[in-house]
């Protein structure tokens, strides 16, 4: 991985990208930030922060960034929030789940700037001041873990799952949480708490 | 990752004069100074390895209103490039006049990556041949020409024996694209001289001596649907894999057919995890028309596939198996009740 500002020739295609980009009908971020509404008079610059203004747990949180921050690492590095968890931060772990609307995704494959505007739910924003989620209860209740480290992934995976309808049999819980790696090993027990949950989640 | 100039584009006119302005004349599409950002889960993770160096990034998750619909029309079918893979693949019509599009989406990635990935940028992902995603190895014609490959005598399990090339043998990954091609489908394509189409199976390009251009596509081209001609309850995504679940396959085959009690009258044969390109079964499919289906014919049209397959040291076993794959996923569709 490289954080470097690249070769020449790469400098050189930022320069034609950028004067090439220039008086498009774009939105530049950080006047999007400012005023929805402004027209593009130049992309941003990659050399500056950028502001974005993010919706998670329920709470507007404006943060100045570089344009390569994940929401993973927004949420981890910027706002303190690190229950997500950062496995192999390539999509292929589910360790980093979170939801954005109602989808869970990865939040390491997704740009904190691509996920403006949108509602993200972490694992910090399950429970209420005295009571756990049911999928948190649930995973508590049938020992679903042994180290933790996936058990946010997993857990918001799975009122996913839940919510999406794709609870209905240990078969169909183990084919739609295939997307959450446990090297414990702890899947049965995993499976165990779905089931327990998904009546309590439908519900409502 | 490299830095990059980030802008989110509001409408097609924006986007592809972004794409564009950027684009170098001959620059290959995988190398365009500009990338369009659908779903990510690509060019977010090629860019972490640095596989991908785009200085500008184009979000056109906005466009996402206009170019996400999935329309059943007349006997036609249209979907929005930028459909999530997700809601296609729960799609009850899909399910049930498309199977083989609804379950080569389930059978690919996992939810949260269905849930982000986009139809158009599903066909665009790029291989997973280790040596092409990993930098440090210098022989990679794909990531820079000529420099040869490292895949062609080393650990080549995962690669591909059908549509290869001396420069490169790196497997295509992608299941839904498999089921297009069985499916006869057109690809609708924007640029900034409006909207195009051609058929889908022209969108590929195998490796040849330029293994480096993966598609047809242009710099400041997005594709903004596909479509298809007809119903095809009769057809079946099989895919076999090294575990149960998200995994990409060893072998796959989609197969659309028109049949009635036994006997064939239109069979279309897609073939995945096998060859560097979507692969149509051609050949196969012709040995078909109008038979009667039994074994030995679906052990004749096996063989047929992968008559011009070519193993290495250690991906041989893919004939033997795609074999099965292809027999066994003609026995399902002429079986199954429609």
């Amino acid at each position: 991985m490289s954080n470097t500002s690249g070769s020449k020739q790469s400098a050189f295609d930022r320069r034609a990208f950028m004067a090439g980009a220039a008086g498009s009908a774009l939105v530049p971020l950080t006047a999007r930030a400012a005023a929805a509404e402004a027209r593009a008079a130049a992309p941003q610059d990659p050399a500056l922060p950028v502001d974005v203004t993010l919706h998670v747990n329920g709470k507007e949180k404006r943060l100045s960034i570089d344009a390569r921050t994940t929401v993973l690492d927004a949420l981890r590095d910027h706002l303190k929030l690190t229950g997500s968890k950062k496995g192999c931060d390539h999509g292929q772990c589910g360790a980093c789940t979170v939801l954005i609307g109602d989808r869970r995704v990865v939040s390491c494959l997704t740009l904190a700037l691509a996920a403006e505007g949108q509602e993200i739910t972490t694992i910090e924003g399950l429970a209420t001041d005295d009571h756990l989620h049911p999928m948190q209860q649930a995973f508590i209740d049938n020992d679903a873990f042994q180290c933790g480290y996936c058990t946010p992934g997993q857990i918001m995976s799975a009122i996913a799952c839940v919510k999406e309808g794709h609870a209905g049999s240990e078969a169909d819980i183990r084919e739609y949480m295939s997307g959450n790696i446990c090297r414990c090993a702890a899947y049965p027990n995993i499976v165990a708490a779905v089931k327990q949950a998904a009546p309590e989640i439908m519900k409502g | 990752m490299r830095p990059f100039s980030y802008q989110r584009a509001t409408d097609p006119t924006a986007a592809v004069q972004a794409l564009g302005a950027a684009a170098a004349a001959n620059t290959p599409l995988t190398k365009a100074t500009a990338q369009p950002l659908a779903g990510g889960t690509t060019l977010i993770d090629l860019m972490k390895l640095d596989v991908m160096r785009p200085a500008g990034i184009v979000d056109i998750n906005p466009l996402a209103q206009g170019w996400s619909a999935i329309e059943l029309k007349g006997d036609g079918l249209r979907l929005g490039a930028l459909a999530k893979m997700a809601d296609v693949a729960a799609h009850a019509e899909i399910e049930r006049h498309y199977p083989v599009i609804a379950n080569s989406l389930k059978l690919a990635a996992s939810a949260q990556l269905r849930n982000m990935a986009t139809l158009g940028g599903n066909v665009m992902q790029r291989t997973r041949c280790s040596y092409f995603r990993d930098v440090t190895y210098e022989n990679c014609n794909k990531r820079n020409p000529g420099s040869g490959c490292a895949a062609m005598d080393g650990v080549n399990r995962m690669h591909a024996v059908l549509g290869v090339s001396d420069q490169c043998i790196a497997t295509y990954p992608g299941d839904f694209a498999q089921a297009l091609i069985a499916l006869d489908a057109m690809v609708e394509i924007t640029g900034r001289s409006g909207t195009r189409n051609m058929p889908f199976a022209e969108l590929h390009k195998a490796p040849g001596s330029t293994p480096d251009i993966e598609t047809t596509l242009q710099p400041g081209e997005l594709i903004s649907a596909f479509s298809v001609s007809g119903r095809w309850p009769r057809s079946v995504y099989l895919k076999a894999r090294d575990r149960q679940s998200y995994e990409f396959a060893l072998s796959s085959a989609a197969v659309a057919l028109d049949a009635q009690d036994g006997t064939v009258r239109e069979a279309r044969i897609a073939l995945g995890g096998v060859a560097t390109v979507p692969w149509r079964a051609r050949e196969a499919e012709a040995l078909l028309k109008g038979q009667k289906f039994d074994d030995g014919l679906a052990q004749r049209v096996a063989d047929a596939a992968f008559a011009e397959a070519r193993g290495r040291r250690h991906n041989s076993f893919k004939i033997a198996l795609g074999k099965r794959v292809v027999a066994r996923a003609l026995q399902q569709a002429v079986t199954m009740e429609i």
